[in-house]
């Protein structure tokens, strides 16, 4: 599937996933990929948080405006922050209550209000991005939500609210919430996991969870953090590492780069091999959650290769960009009457868990 | 380590400390960075210290939860087998996984003054939502459950595992946020709606009730009416406990671990945490650095002969202690050099030597750069807290310390299998010791 095929299929896509599996830096890599295919993406963040920022090289949080991340061409990727208090303070002023809007806040009535009316300050979010979606404001509007647990709760807090509410604005707003959500030709979510024990089987919970109760349509799983393959070590073995050093003819630099000269040694070796070694193995396991993972969540899969780098820039933004379009790419085309796709996952009228 | 007995060990180490002068350990942290595994591990630590532990989780992993023989929520901990834990005399591990509604549901029977009210409470929507979904309900729970442990259940040691939130912080707040919650004025006027009473809330507040009502239907005001009034009465009782929950949380019996990975951003985060807690008037006693990479040649030595003699104006590379920005960044500019590991569909078939010998050692040097550039991400937080810690009035004093009670911070090395069972926390254990003797 190409790049704008698969950014077009639905306007909102919503990024979810367990804490500490790069949730922000997945959906910061698909506004990049999407505005490198010439398209307008628009991330919106509920917390305010710094990392989208980070991960295009920026300082700062984000702010209720929209700010320009990156733009080539006719592509472009923006960002802004709609928090339930920024969003909270907008229905207000919507239903005129702007002039009270502020006591309300500071003498503490809105939150009690708000905790009294569980769900409230989701829906208000949700509604703030149905609206977005409605105005056509980017061409894909990527919404990093919060950690799973929290992103259960935000997906299911409007049907929730249709049981309790059953009339007023509230309800109606609820409403077309839950429409939205359970529309797939509007709205997808894409959960993001690392290939570990633990993040798989939560996010192999949370996807049908999402889909049982939320009524959501699922992207495919976003597999953060791959290790990539690396030629056989056993080169390195004792037995055969000195014929290796022998067979070696150089010089030794690395790629686009003059300032590091090596020289091989039999210790230099040594360390290579266990460091390979470490590397297989930790591969293994991650093929096996990889493994396990197709086979109890039969979605599509997009491997994002971990870049071994403590933090990240716009430089390493792109190279993960890169590797989500081939992923893309290798996605069979779901308008296609092919035989294949009708077991595909995603495709209108057949749920993913169904199978 | 198994020695069996508490507090008189000859040579303790700095995690021996941490769970035999403390009653309670609170693991804190952003998500994803393995607080729950921490908190069992040192669980275990405090164990086969000889000492009665309890572990309590959020969220476990299942097969860790299926290790720990807690596969379900439950309300009470249980043992786990002291012969698989080869525990000394006196060592005890037990555990449990928080389940915020019936902990929740422990404390409406425990303040209600009857059963009819408690039954009322449990019956109401906002109650069943306030306790399945409201965020911060499990963090309440989580404090509420320690509470209860520390004061009913005898054990010698109770790690809390807090629950992943948003801020880290939230944990500490919430009982005081329910509380506020349940007191505020706002609250007082649905429990007696009488004009007398609106005559005193303000204009505002009266305009934004009607529109409630108005938007978001009068189910929801009459749902929430039945709700305060159910808890009418209660709220003594929830403010006393709160307070004592707080007492808790300060005594210096109660040691704060800041649990984090070696990124950058969870590192930030952890930073944040460490100066919040410090304005709370609470120090950490201990920094875990979770899933560090490994070195597999003494890193300094290796890039000293491979890089920095080939880089005309390199700076000496650090120790790997405390850092400096320049030593970071020049080791993220020298990371930056290495090729990332990109994919290629042949990299299984490559024959040739020096292609296979670049292939591996890039793989090497982005494993020695990443591990250093990790210490010195890190690094900067815990010469903080290590100053912090000198500056602790309670160590300062010398009274329950020994002199000199260094900071622990404790570096648990990435392993090739991730935590999932019992030996892998007896590793776990092992290693968090071994770190905090080093």
């Amino acid at each position: 599937m190409d790049l704008v095929t698969f950014f077009r299929q639905n306007k909102v896509l919503i990024v979810a996933g367990k804490g500490g599996v790069g949730k922000s830096t997945v959906a910061a890599t698909m506004a990049l990929a999407s505005a490198r295919a010439g398209m307008s993406a628009l991330i919106v963040d509920l917390e305010g948080k710094t990392a989208i920022k980070t991960a295009f090289g920026m300082e700062g949080s984000l702010d209720y405006e929209e700010v320009l991340l990156y733009s080539s061409g006719a592509g472009a990727a923006r960002a802004r922050r709609i928090t339930p208090d920024d969003a909270l303070l907008e229905y207000l002023a919507d239903h005129s209550l702007k002039r009270i809007s502020k006591r309300l806040v500071s003498s503490g009535a809105l939150e009690v209000v708000a905790t009294a009316i569980p769900g409230i300050r989701d829906i208000l979010v949700l509604g703030k991005i149905k609206q977005l979606e409605r105005r056509e404001m980017a061409d894909v509007i990527i919404v990093d939500a919060p950690a799973t647990g929290h992103a259960m709760t935000f997906l299911t807090s409007a049907s929730g609210l249709l049981e309790a509410a059953r009339s007023g604005p509230v309800r109606t707003q609820a409403q077309e919430v839950v429409e939205f959500l359970s529309d797939p030709s509007r709205c997808r979510v894409v959960l993001v996991t690392l290939p570990e024990e633990m993040p798989v089987a939560e996010s192999i919970e949370t996807a049908y969870q999402l889909e049982d109760r939320a009524g959501v349509t699922l992207g495919p799983v976003i597999v953060n953090g791959c290790l990539e393959p690396l030629p056989p070590a056993d080169i390195l073995s004792e037995a055969n590492k000195k014929s290796f050093l022998g067979s070696l003819h150089g010089p030794f630099n690395f790629t686009g780069s003059e300032t590091i000269k090596i020289t091989p040694s039999i210790d230099l070796l040594e360390g290579m091999a266990q460091a390979a070694t470490f590397h297989d193995h930790r591969r293994m396991q991650q093929a096996e959650q990889r493994q396990r993972l197709a086979e109890e969540l039969p979605l599509p899969q997009l491997h994002l290769p971990y870049l071994f780098r403590p933090s990240s820039g716009l430089n390493e933004l792109h190279a993960l960009s890169e590797s989500l379009s081939r992923g893309i790419a290798g996605i069979p085309d779901p308008a296609g009457e092919d035989a294949d796709t009708s077991d595909m996952p995603g495709v209108p009228g057949r749920k993913a868990t169904e199978l | 380590m198994t020695g069996g007995h508490t507090g008189n060990v000859q040579h303790p180490n700095t995690l021996d400390h941490l769970t035999s002068e403390h009653s309670v350990i609170v693991c804190c942290g952003s998500g994803g960075v393995g607080k729950t595994t921490t908190s069992a591990a040192i669980a275990l630590a405090g164990a086969m210290s000889g000492r009665r532990t309890c572990v309590v989780t959020v969220d476990p992993a299942r097969r860790l939860a299926t290790a720990l023989g807690i596969e379900q929520l439950t309300n009470t901990p249980v043992p786990i087998s002291p012969e698989a834990l080869e525990l000394p005399q006196g060592g005890e591990l037990w555990a449990m996984m928080l389940d915020p509604k019936a902990t929740f549901d422990g404390l409406i029977d425990r303040y209600a003054p009857s059963r009819q009210q408690a039954e009322r409470i449990m019956e109401n929507r906002i109650y069943k939502e306030l306790t399945s979904a409201l965020s911060g309900t499990q963090e309440y729970m989580a404090m509420e459950k320690l509470y209860e442990l520390v004061e009913e259940g005898g054990y010698d040691l109770v790690v809390v595992d807090t629950p992943p939130t948003r801020n880290a912080i939230d944990f500490l707040e919430a009982p005081s946020r329910l509380v506020h919650f349940l007191e505020h004025r706002l609250f007082r006027m649905l429990l007696a709606p009488t004009r007398v009473y609106l005559k005193a809330v303000s204009i505002a507040t009266q305009a934004f009730l009607r529109t409630i009502s108005k938007v978001a239907g009068a189910e929801i005001v009459d749902d929430a009416v039945a709700f305060f009034q159910a808890f009418e009465g209660m709220e003594e009782g929830f403010r006393t406990r709160a307070e004592k929950m707080s007492a808790l949380v300060k005594e210096t019996s109660t040691g704060f671990v800041l649990v984090t990975s070696p990124r950058q951003d969870a590192v930030t985060e952890a930073d944040w945490f460490a100066k919040r807690l410090h304005q709370m008037g609470i120090e950490v006693k201990a920094l875990v650095v979770n899933r560090t990479h490994p070195m597999f040649v003494q890193g300094e030595e290796l890039l000293q002969s491979l890089v920095t003699t080939h880089l005309a104006d390199a700076p000496t590379l650090p120790d790997g202690g405390a850092g400096t920005g320049s030593a970071e960044d020049y080791l993220k500019s020298l990371l930056s050099l290495i090729p990332p590991p990109v994919h290629t569909e042949n990299t299984a078939i490559v024959t040739d030597p020096d292609t296979i010998f670049e292939l591996l050692l890039a793989n090497l040097l982005r494993y020695q750069l990443i591990a250093l550039t990790e210490q010195h991400t890190y690094s900067d937080l815990a010469a903080h807290l290590a100053t912090a810690h000198r500056q602790d009035p309670d160590i300062a004093a010398g009274s329950t310390a020994p002199a000199q009670r260094p900071f622990a911070v404790i570096n648990v090395p990435l392993m090739t299998e991730d935590v999932h069972d019992l030996e892998g926390l007896k590793a776990m254990a092992g290693a968090l010791a071994t770190s905090a003797r080093a």
